[in-house]
């Protein structure tokens, strides 16, 4: 990866408290596992942005690099990589999200 | 396309102890619901233990001759507690 490709993502991590990289958007995940991720964080109703893979093939691919995770969605919480959407899943269950969520946005 | 016997050899390579549970949600052999239980989880969080997967299916995963993987992880101790609960 690019030193500038990486800069790029850490600016964007850092500069959002909860980021999701995803396929699609908001209004309209172009996948049901991004749009399992952006469910739970409107079930949340915290604010959270988004970047949308497909729009970058660049980002598509350089992201799977920068988190050593192989799958979209991607989501970070303070400058952190938290999971896709299966812990997103178990962790909303479990209460930690809303845990981590209330963590991040006050800090 | 990938056999379900496939990705559980490729899960065990890695994880000679684990227990593996695969499930093809469509039938098309690219959409998988993977359950793997393993002692190498332990001490480990979320994000590291679908790590270890992950790698294990590497090529499988950056082909994308497999699209989509549920994952779930657990260590014994965990998977002993879920089981009893269901």
């Amino acid at each position: 990866m690019t030193p500038e490709l990486k800069e790029r993502f850490d600016n964007l991590v850092q500069q959002n408290k909860i980021l999701v990289f995803m396929k699609g958007n908001k209004l309209m995940p172009q996948c049901g596992f991004s749009n399992n991720v952006v469910q739970i964080l409107n079930t949340l109703g915290v604010p959270f942005e988004t970047v949308d893979v497909l729009a970058d093939s660049e980002i598509r691919q350089g992201i799977k690099e920068y988190s050593n995770w192989p799958t979209i969605p991607q989501v970070y919480i303070n400058g952190q990589f938290v999971g896709g959407s299966d812990i997103l899943i178990e962790m909303y269950q479990s209460g930690e999200l809303q845990q981590m969520v209330e963590v991040a946005l006050a800090s | 396309m990938i056999s379900p016997q496939q990705v559980e050899e490729m899960i065990k390579v890695a994880m000679p102890d684990a227990q593996v549970q695969v499930q093809d949600l469509t039938g098309g052999g690219d959409h998988y619901q993977v359950v793997v239980v393993s002692s190498q989880f332990e001490g480990k969080g979320r994000v590291q233990q679908h790590q270890l997967v992950y790698g294990s299916l590497n090529q499988a995963m950056s082909s994308e001759a497999i699209h989509a993987l549920a994952l779930k992880t657990y260590t014994p101790q965990a998977w002993q507690a879920a089981s009893q609960v269901v």
